[in-house]
């Protein structure tokens, strides 16, 4: 949780320092335009640099895609889930997987205890996928994956299960998260070292360039390293230095920039100063336009566009009136529309203590529908454009976050600065001075260390964790296990082995050895033979 | 204890969560409040934090859990360290913990609970004052 601190003379502002460290005059002015040249730094919407957009007509042309986070439990659960939301206008599904399935645990592992099904959807086998994804119309409704180190495992179980639903391959959307030098900083879904890690993420751009080609094959993720502390200007700057290192890992490969840069996309946060997010989404569009053209001279249109996902943070959340989250939620929302967003998921009330009920996922939905049909964010592109503030700050971001990689490719890129640890503790720092900031008041959260309000039990209903579900679970792997052909499990299991030590493309293989109905766990297994697995950096 | 010892806390991450923010938060706290810290890492079991806790001699773990599964972890954490001759390991409890659970951890052992919100001086007392203070009583 975050915003601006306040120095204050009684009720009267003194001094306004962002989260990046930028400090806000009371006036902006034209003065602060002067360098700005409106063709060479903004452009029309849909064009060079994109900072206003990265289509001419945007909200007017289509709203936003709104995603929510679903996937529970059961694959039964899931699927109706999938269904429900479907039906009350959702456009794309958000699948979270339980965190077996995500560190490549089948769901009968002993470290699997007391987590099948706990945050997500267990998958153990191609069956999981089959139920999930029953009766979804694979070819209009796009698919996010949350999924890291097994995202290659998940994505060859989307396409076989859409190609026995009869979904030709290029007519499915498929967005796997598929981010692993993320993982490392924040969120810790991580199982395989650096090195081989980002192999596999380039296996997985390779492959479903040719194979796929409406999949996004990785979304490259700000926000949990934004959730895990980093400031708005970490977050654009990680994520750049992220997604270069896949970048020139795929080149290395010998694909053009043009073959796939277009079909990298970004997940961000939202969560504190309204104006400051606004000009962090603007920056990082700018900045990424000109990088891709300069650096690695792209030509084409779509690789210079920078297409986000911005959702509502949890780390803007309280546990404490949790009603108010629906308000902090209807804002998010709001700065994630002002800032031209391609896909919107909101975090819902509920979130500081459980993943969403049925209802806060819901009211989340809703308030995405009420900004783009009562609220007029769908009327004129780039609102906030041309504002003295928006444009000044805008241009002051941009510059803080080049600072900010140039300081990581000083130490030789992300892969080196997160096997050193040095992201890991640059946004633990951070994460401890926003604390302090809480503690202290100068940084205030409503409810937590303002305007509190003694209550009782927050009256949240909670999203019961159901222990039926594992036997289902456990019961459906081993009767997979049972019924397979064990003689084609294993040769194509061999195959894979074969194909990672070789340094192939192993998403073949995976397709060969899920179709045998290989379990997760076994596919990980194999990986994690070759590749050995990865080992925390102190940061202490 | 020797009262001029530093006193040592394990925080420590049992289960597959992966989010560490507190975790690591509390560690710079306490670290600044003049204790020594240690952190497991992620993805830890509980016979891992045991070891870990018996090798850097500890006088208190730290469970950082926002799975849901405080309860349980919490249980089999209390049982391992009692058979290990570790009992009297001071053992707190922090992350996404509801109200009314901290009755049921109580009951199992845990000396202090800190709920997300929890205040740093709520925290720093405790560690400063409490955890010496049981210690001598031991």
């Amino acid at each position: 949780m975050s915003g601006a601190r306040y120095i204050k003379d009684g009720e009267e502002i003194k001094e306004v320092i962002l989260e990046s460290g930028i400090s806000v005059k009371p006036i902006y002015t034209p003065e602060d335009l002067k360098e700005i040249d409106y063709a060479r730094d903004l452009g029309n919407p849909g064009e060079f640099p994109y900072t206003r957009g990265i289509h001419p007509e945007m909200f007017r042309k289509l709203p936003w895609t709104t995603r929510q986070y679903s996937g529970f439990g059961t694959p039964g659960e899931t699927n109706e889930r999938f269904k429900y939301l479907i039906s009350h206008g959702q456009t794309g599904l958000n699948v979270a997987f339980d965190l077996p399935t995500q560190l490549g645990l089948d769901s009968d592992d002993p470290m699997a205890e007391g987590e099948v099904g706990r945050v997500g959807m267990a998958v153990d086998s191609l069956r999981d996928f089959e139920i999930a994804f029953a009766g979804i119309k694979m070819d209009t409704i796009g698919s996010g994956l949350t999924v890291n180190a097994v995202a290659s495992i998940i994505l060859a179980m989307y396409q076989v299960v859409a190609e026995k639903f009869g979904f030709p391959l290029d007519r499915i959307s498929a967005t796997p998260q598929n981010d692993i030098l993320k993982e490392m900083v924040g969120r810790g879904m991580w199982i395989f070292p650096v090195e081989p890690s980002i192999r596999l993420i380039g296996d997985t751009i390779e492959y479903s360039c040719k194979a796929m080609p409406r999949t996004y094959p990785v979304s490259i993720c700000g926000y949990h390293i934004r959730e895990s502390g980093a400031n708005p200007v970490q977050e654009i700057a990680y994520a750049f230095e992220i997604a270069i290192t896949y970048i020139e890992h795929v080149l290395a490969r010998g694909l053009g920039i043009d073959d796939f840069v277009g079909r990298l996309s970004f997940n961000l946060d939202i969560y504190g100063n309204l104006f400051e997010q606004v000009a962090k989404f603007r920056a990082a569009r700018r900045l990424w336009a000109k990088t891709i053209r300069e650096r690695y001279g792209a030509k084409e249109k779509r690789s210079l566009q920078f297409r986000m996902l911005a959702g509502g943070g949890g780390a803007g959340l309280t546990m404490q009136q949790p009603e108010n989250n629906i308000v902090r939620g209807a804002y998010y929302a709001l700065i994630s529309a002002l800032s031209g967003t391609q896909t919107m998921a909101l975090c819902s009330y509920d979130e500081a203590y459980t993943i969403p009920t049925p209802k806060a996922a819901l009211i989340s939905l809703m308030t995405s529908h009420i900004l783009a049909e009562e609220m007029g964010l769908r009327d004129t592109v780039d609102p906030l454009g041309g504002s003295y503030y928006i444009e000044s700050l805008t241009s002051t971001m941009e510059q803080k976050i080049s600072a900010e990689m140039r300081n990581v490719e000083a130490i030789g890129g992300m892969a080196a600065a997160v096997s050193s640890g040095y992201v890991q503790r640059e946004v633990a720092k951070q994460a401890y001075r926003q604390e302090k900031a809480i503690q202290d008041g100068t940084l205030v959260k409503v409810g937590v260390n303002k305007y509190v309000v003694e209550e009782d039990e927050p009256d949240v209903e909670l999203h019961e964790y159901n222990p039926a579900a594992l036997d289902e679970q456990v019961a459906r792997l081993r009767e997979v296990r049972r019924t397979r052909d064990s003689r084609t499990v294993v040769r194509t299991l061999k195959d894979l082995e074969a194909a990672a030590k070789a340094g192939k493309n192993v998403m073949p293989y995976l397709v060969e050895a899920v179709k045998a109905y290989a379990t997760v766990g076994e596919m990980t297994a194999v990986f994690k033979e070759v590749f050995g697995e990865y080992k925390e950096p102190s940061i202490f | 204890m020797n009262e001029h010892k530093r006193v040592r806390v394990l925080i420590a991450k049992p289960g597959l969560d992966g989010h560490d923010r507190g975790a690591k938060v509390i560690s710079y706290l306490l670290r600044d409040a003049g204790m020594d810290v240690i952190y497991t890492g992620l993805h830890k079991t509980v016979d891992q934090i045991v070891e870990a806790a018996l090798q850097e001699d500890v006088d208190v773990i730290g469970l950082s859990i926002l799975s849901g599964a405080h309860l349980p972890i919490t249980e089999k954490l209390m049982a391992k360290l009692r058979h290990a001759g570790l009992g009297d390991i001071i053992v707190t409890v922090g992350g996404v913990i509801p109200r009314r659970d901290l009755a049921r951890l109580k009951s199992l052992g845990v000396k202090a609970v800190f709920p997300g919100g929890t205040s740093f001086e709520e925290i720093t007392h405790f560690f400063q004052k409490e955890v010496p203070a049981l210690r001598q009583a031991l």
